[in-house]
């Protein structure tokens, strides 16, 4: 029997067991959403497709199968453009159809043409333009399986309409065979057995541990190196999650606004076990002096990671969970040592720390989100300062509960990508660490939100200011503060509005009462308007262009 | 220091366009780039000379190798090889300069493949340097039009940078580590 491009798009989702949708429709992907009408698929409408790539992007997160949405053509693609080069950046499984115009309008700028192929080209992990529905089952597998192998990625299917409409016969293939694509999964024995004598060696052992182990499932495998050979972890912001914050081992975060116990320790260490991670300028500072006393152990899926931004001296690529299995039978137990007292003597100088003046604290709430939601939610995060307080100040102890957009640092991200996580883990609490500035890039997503009836609840660290840029130029620009001060909506006549929950609280001794009262509503969304200290500032904090252990404090 | 690179893709349109981007994005520096299609239809090769340290050309062997549709990466910078260019010169020729010219083009075992009233065109082929030494020795006589070809290479003796049934290879590229 032969099927039209757009049933044959439904039945590739069905055999790939695609449990949620997140899309808007369109001119172009009439023919697509006139097939999902009669499917059992469940699609989520949007209110804007930013939010779609985010919602498919928070569920790929949150439950570590691919997310999957659809736009039309021209701005409805370029519209998931962010989405996508989020994902990207943080190395996401997303398969994104776009509708296009017919295949005989293509090229002559047509209504809602856009060459989204093109424009995605460098921002997806690849992405086809199908031009003959004879080629769309396989093109399906081939996305689902690029996407969510080797290093996971977006990829992006663009499919004119008419070839949602033509018909051919329907014959699901199975994993591709792609001549240019075999990702290298067990790391080289030679490698491992050099990494496993030099752990050996090592005296001041310390493991950097990144997305890579998230999305490689190598949580336990990374305890299990930790523990037996006692070396203590840091993360990176993506990797939060990977290993318990509350475990004796655990650094926290490096980097910009990493702890300083971490930073001193990667400065100190004399072997550096990077893990999944790739060497971010937002992890190093000043490469030049990251880590300068160390040899490196770089494990990572790709390839092109090593040695992109630092020398490595072991380089393992392969799958992060097989290397550290393979490593795990080579290892020889540790002990503690001097390092182990010596960072822990960096923990009790050097901890994380606010202080309270009677507004309310940031830091303060999300510890208050943490006690509250018994360090079980999920967050997820905007992007500035609410973001590095969510980091620093919430105890992550599980992987795939700290959902933030990492590498391309999108405003806007947190509530779509809420949504997304809801959807995926219905059981579970999330919570949008959010500020007033980027909660407002797509606010819009409430209604999705109202319209699904889904309980995310969503803190806005209120502070009236683009308040990372704030406390930039606050520091590094005289105090001259150009267009950061930015108002907003009643935040919680706006969220009645749109049918959710709102509050308000202004005083530090409301905000655990707020956050309990959130707790209890379990059909609708609620919003948290807390007004904090406008002045405060994000520390410990790396300046620009300068070493990890040279941190600035408040 | 310039590289040789010989690159096999698939070929699929916007291939050119992955690879040239890629380039760009990355801030790497293509000297030359020649492509066409293989002795296997669904395959094209690429000759690039890029120029870099080792280091670059590392990553950009390695990033091009990320690339879905890039099947195979080889440097043959360091290998015996054979490359050519071709080069199409037209040439101002009165009468009076003719029989100097066309002695330039033997002595280069160039050809003339067409002539005008004024002018001549030339058609040589050679590596790099025998190009440059040609289009220098026609100069004098003003070059009105030039086009040239990027430069295209193949290993010496029996060696090959091809894949078997088009289908092995990603992989050896990556078994250094």
């Amino acid at each position: 029997m032969k099927l039209s491009g757009a049933q044959i798009l439904v039945k590739c989702l069905e055999e790939e067991k695609v449990e949620a949708i997140f899309g808007y429709p369109g001119g172009a992907v009439l023919d697509i959403y006139d097939a999902l009408y009669d499917s059992p698929l469940k699609h989520y409408l949007v209110r804007h497709e930013q939010g779609a790539a985010h919602a498919a992007d928070g569920y790929a997160r949150a439950t570590g199968r691919p997310g999957v949405c659809i736009a039309t053509s021209g701005p409805g693609a370029t519209n998931l453009v962010t989405g996508l080069a989020t994902a990207y950046m943080d190395s996401i499984p997303l398969v994104a159809f776009t509708g296009q115009v017919a295949t005989h309008l293509l090229g002559r700028d047509s209504f809602q043409e856009a060459d989204i192929y093109g424009i995605t080209l460098p921002i997806t992990k690849h992405n086809f333009l199908v031009k003959d529905v004879k080629d769309l089952a396989r093109v399906i597998k081939e996305a689902f399986h690029l996407a969510t192998t080797g290093r996971p990625g977006p990829v992006l299917i663009d499919i004119p309409k008419d070839v949602s409409q033509k018909k051919a016969k329907f014959d699901y293939p199975e994993v591709p065979r792609l001549r240019g694509y075999r990702p290298v999964l067990d790391g080289h024995p030679e490698k491992i057995s050099e990494a496993a004598a030099a752990i050996a060696e090592a005296r001041r052992p310390v493991i950097y541990a990144g997305g890579g182990v998230i999305s490689s499932g190598a949580s336990e495998e990374l305890r299990q190196l930790a523990e037996l050979c006692v070396i203590p972890v840091t993360t990176t912001l993506m990797g939060k999650g990977a290993f318990p914050e509350n475990h004796p081992l655990s650094l926290g975060m490096l980097g910009m606004h990493g702890t300083k116990y971490a930073n001193y320790a990667v400065s100190e260490c004399d072997l550096l076990i990077a893990i999944g991670a790739r060497f971010d300028d937002r992890v190093t500072g000043r490469i030049d002096a990251f880590a300068p006393k160390a040899r490196i152990i770089h494990i990572d899926i790709d390839p092109a990671e090593i040695g992109k931004n630092v020398r490595v001296d072991i380089p393992i690529v392969g799958d992060v969970k097989r290397v550290l299995q393979q490593l795990l039978k080579r290892v020889q137990a540790g002990m503690e040592t001097e390092w182990h007292a010596k960072i822990r003597e960096w923990k009790e100088k050097y901890p994380l720390k606010y202080e309270q003046n009677g507004k309310i604290k940031p830091q303060f709430v999300v510890e208050q989100i943490y006690e509250v939601t018994k360090g079980e939610a999920i967050i997820t995060t905007e992007v500035g300062q609410n973001q590095m307080w969510a980091a620093q100040f919430y105890t992550f102890t599980k992987p795939r509960t700290f959902i933030s957009s990492g590498g391309l640092g999108t405003m806007g991200y947190g509530l779509p990508a809420a949504i997304g996580a809801q959807i995926g883990r219905p059981g579970e609490t999330v919570f949008d660490i959010a500020g007033d500035g980027s909660i407002q890039m797509n606010i819009q997503e409430l209604a999705t939100a109202v319209a699904y009836k889904l309980p995310i609840k969503v803190a806005i660290l209120n502070n009236n200011y683009l308040g990372m840029v704030r406390q930039w130029q606050e520091i590094f620009y005289n105090g001259r503060l150009a267009y950061t001060d930015i108002s907003g909506p009643d935040f919680v006549k706006l969220a009645e509005a749109y049918g959710a929950v709102g509050m308000r609280v202004t005083e530090p001794k409301d905000v655990r009462r707020a956050l309990e009262e959130a707790m209890q509503v379990k059909d609708r969304p609620v919003l948290i308007d807390f007004i904090i200290d406008r002045e405060e500032n994000v520390f410990p904090m790396v300046p620009p262009g300068g070493a990890i252990n040279e941190m600035l404090e408040g | 220091m310039r590289h040789t690179l010989t690159v096999l893709v698939e070929n699929n349109p916007g291939v050119l366009a992955r690879v040239a981007g890629l380039f760009s994005r990355r801030g790497y520096n293509i000297d030359s780039l020649a492509v066409g299609r293989t002795e296997n239809p669904t395959i094209s090769r690429m000759t690039i000379v890029v120029e870099g340290d080792d280091k670059v050309i590392e990553q950009v062997s390695k990033q091009l190798n990320k690339l879905i549709d890039v099947i195979k990466v080889s440097d043959i910078t360091a290998e015996e090889h054979v490359d050519r260019e071709l080069v199409l010169i037209k040439v101002n020729a009165d009468p009076s300069v003719r029989g100097e010219i066309m002695q330039i083009v033997e002595i280069f075992r160039a050809r003339i493949v067409d002539i005008g009233r004024k002018t001549l065109t030339i058609e040589a082929t050679g590596d790099e340097g025998k190009i440059n030494a040609i289009i220098e020795s026609l100069k004098p006589f003003r070059i009105r039009e030039l086009v040239r070809t990027g430069k295209i290479a193949m290993l010496r003796g029996s060696r090959f940078t091809t894949v078997e049934n088009g289908d092995e290879g990603k992989e050896n590229n990556k078994d250094e580590y």
